[in-house]
């Protein structure tokens, strides 16, 4: 099968140890896994922001770069959310607009066809046990537009449960939002503090040495909390647990 | 009267500011907003078919908004055919003078009032006062909120920031000013305050020849009107006295009794957490020698019609006034309900105020942002209003500008002022992301003076590094190390 990664601007810029992750563990499953070159920005922060406008154009490339896979797969629950949630509501927008179908015509073919990475290692290739080794105490934070645009629901935990050596931790008011919010994060930095703190705090509590999420974006917000309050934690990617194996652990 | 007011409030961001580092505060919402969430998530649990009511409800409400105009006649014909007067009133200060105009017609100086989000919103109480007639506030939490020249901070528990020691130096420093005063040596058990509020409210009802009220719902095809509470203080503002007048929002109205059985079965359970509430008071016009002899009705638009008009934002006119969606809201819970400047706060405030309003004031501008979109508020609503979708629409309306209605005609407003550095940020970025050789000079321009990076931002960039590290840029992008180990064979790029 032929798959396209679809990093994500983030990850691509910062965190590009989430991506050789996705990769390793692709490739580990016997996916053929593509990074097309051209591919930059979903258009979220834009279209989140109030600049649908300005993101369409940026939808429509995404459309171009990535219309031609079978799958399209992103370790981002809300740059998924942004494709399969968002970009059909922006082609309703433009249609009531009075601009006709030829938005909702582009961004059609890269909808059904793009999945957050625990959804298309559950639902396509229908696997929960990855084969990974990861011999730590983990908490696992549901990101918000995965966990309510996407509806993961328990398909990481699943995951994360077959992790060998893995253990996992409940996390007291897990389905909370951290505070991040893109930027809301600056916008209302004393209201989006507050909430990374109470994250960091509630997520100390359960013992863990990881809090695993898959966002990067909400990683950031809390691993960066987790730095000014001298947490001993440390924030991981889920993709980077599930490449970690025996031979190759995550260092 | 209660002294505080919303007028002139400063952003949404400043206000939260001080709540956020009131630790009594905090703690105070914090228990109420997760007690009562818990609740709810049960008492909707236990409900086989909620979500066919919540689908219905949805539907029951943009069918009656759709032929709004249709269903106001017949319920102005209902209740005139019953034996009430209806009044109309375009705005607030229409509907003030009319409320003002049919106690001044009654003789009395006095009004008890049922707990009123309608009332509030126009600033009745303060009308009246202007004009010499006290309004009594009788359900518990908003006397609590009236006694300590307060506002309220909730839709439905409106002194929900006040915990049991306050309310207790509330009700003993103010009660004996507005009527009989709280008992000697009253402590702060539940049981003592209820009662000191029932012994100061009894006096109250017994005395009352006009009642003013709100209601939570309106029955088209009968002209019935229902006040949907716990305490039963209402049902003796609606019963005792002589003259009633209700003031209510248009889009309160339902077509039939059937539809109403929908709301009576969604609202207690996502309000109170109660599979019925106590008390349903229902009225249709007058009756002979049974409760008021007189009742007027003042429907009140003020920006409905406007809200209405927009395609996306006009779902907030479905709202209930349940208040699930403040007390599941982690913004909420950390800066309080008044930093939403607004009778209405919380996630519903957040989109109904700029709608109701406009999006000139400072408050009303900021209040779309006031939010994460973590969507925990589309979630837990009865009535599916997607509140994250009507936020990012009126960002849109406050960056872009845009066609409008304003009482009642077309307007375009401009692009607010205050954007413009973000604006030129996010044309820049989409630039950026429309040339991908650019994007990737500039991301190996990032890294590879990465060791110069500062620590903490100044301007701007501090809110974020006052409380959280910046990430550590990597020593290349993926993208280049993609084109290291994988390239030339494949990946391309561009439409294939």
């Amino acid at each position: 099968m032929r798959v396209a990664l679809f990093l994500t601007c983030v990850n691509d810029t910062l965190y590009p140890d989430t991506g050789r992750a996705v990769v390793k563990l692709l490739t580990r499953l016997g996916v053929d896994v593509d990074f097309p070159m051209a591919q930059t920005c979903c258009g979220q922060a834009h279209y989140n922001t109030g600049y649908r406008h300005q993101a369409e154009p940026m939808a429509r490339h995404f459309s171009d770069v990535f219309g031609g896979y079978e799958a399209i797969v992103t370790p981002s629950g809300s740059c998924g959310a942004m494709v399969r949630e968002l970009y059909p509501r922006m082609g309703e927008r433009a249609r009531a607009e009075g601009r006709g179908d030829t938005l909702a015509a582009t961004l059609a073919p890269v909808v059904p066809k793009t999945y957050e990475l625990t959804e298309f290692l559950v639902d396509v290739l229908g696997v929960t046990d990855v084969g990974a080794y990861y011999p730590h105490t983990v908490t696992y934070h549901p990101t918000c537009h995965g966990l309510r645009s996407l509806g993961l629901g328990d398909r990481p935990r699943r995951l994360l449960q077959s992790v060998k050596g893995l253990e996992l931790k409940e996390l007291p008011g897990a389905d909370e939002c951290c505070g991040f919010g893109g930027t809301f994060a600056v916008k209302n930095s004393d209201v989006s503090a507050a909430m990374g703190a109470d994250k960091v705090r509630n997520a100390e509590s359960t013992g863990a040495e990881v809090l695993c999420a898959a966002d990067n974006s909400c990683l950031m917000h809390i691993g960066g909390t987790m730095t000014r309050l001298r947490t001993d934690m440390r924030p991981v990617h889920i993709a980077e647990i599930l490449a970690s194996t025996e031979e190759e652990p995550l260092s | 009267m209660s002294g505080g007011t919303f007028v002139g409030m400063p952003s949404f961001p400043k206000a939260a500011h001080e709540a956020v580092h009131n630790q009594t505060l905090r703690g105070n919402l914090r228990h109420a907003t997760h007690t009562i969430r818990a609740k709810r998530a049960n008492a909707v649990a236990e409900v086989s078919d909620w979500a066919e009511l919540r689908e219905a409800g949805k539907q029951i409400k943009d069918h009656t908004l759709r032929h709004l105009d249709r269903y106001l006649v017949q319920l102005e014909e209902s209740v005139t055919a019953a034996g009430g007067t209806v009044h109309w009133a375009a705005d607030a200060d229409e509907a003030n003078r009319i409320v003002t105009y049919l106690v001044k017609a009654t003789g009395e100086s006095e009004v008890v009032k049922v707990k009123s989000m309608a009332t509030q919103e126009i600033g009745l109480n303060e009308a009246l006062e202007a004009e010499g007639i006290n309004a009594y506030e009788t359900d518990l939490a908003e006397l609590i909120v009236q006694l300590g020249k307060d506002r309220p901070s909730h839709i439905l528990v409106p002194a929900i920031h006040r915990n049991r020691g306050e309310i207790r130096d509330i009700f003993a420093r103010e009660m004996s000013e507005w009527g009989r005063p709280a008992p000697e040596g009253l402590t702060d058990t539940p049981a003592e305050l209820a009662e000191a509020a029932r012994v100061h409210l009894r006096e109250k009802f017994l005395r009352a020849k006009v009642g003013v009220s709100g209601a939570n719902f309106m029955v088209a095809e009968t002209g019935t009107l229902v006040v949907v509470e716990s305490e039963g203080n209402g049902r003796m503002c609606l019963t005792l006295p002589e003259t009633l007048i209700s003031v209510v929002g248009i889009e309160k109205i339902v077509p039939t009794w059937q539809d109403l059985e929908v709301f009576l079965q969604t609202l207690p359970r996502s309000s109170t957490a109660e599979r019925m509430n106590p008390y349903t008071s229902t009225w249709t016009g007058t009756t002979d020698e049974d409760g008021p002899q007189s009742f007027h009705l003042v429907l009140i638009d003020n920006g409905r019609t406007d809200t209405l008009a927009d395609e996306v934002g006009r779902q907030a006119l479905r709202c209930i006034r349940c208040s699930a969606c403040l007390n599941v809201c982690p913004v909420y819970e950390r800066a309080g309900g008044h930093a939403y400047g607004s009778v209405y706060p919380g996630p519903i405030g957040a989109i109904l105020s700029p709608q109701l309003r406009g999006t000139q004031s400072e408050i009303d501008a900021s209040l779309p942002y006031a939010s994460s979109l973590c969507g925990a508020c589309y979630d837990v609503c009865p009535v599916a209003i997607d509140i994250p979708e009507v936020l990012v629409h009126l960002r849109e309306r406050i960056v872009e500008g845009g066609v409008v209605t304003r009482d009642g005609a077309k307007v375009v407003l401009k692009p607010a002022k205050g954007h413009a550095a973000e604006r030129a940020a996010m044309r820049a970025a989409r630039w950026a992301f429309g040339h991908p050789g650019a994007l990737r000079t500039g991301q190996r321009f990032a890294s590879r003076t990465r060791r110069f990076h500062p620590r903490t931002l100044p301007g701007p960039g501090k809110a974020w590094s006052e409380t959280r590290a910046l990430p550590t840029v990597p020593a290349e992008p993926f993208r280049d190390w993609w084109q290291r180990t994988h390239g030339g064979n494949k990946s391309g790029g561009g439409a294939k």
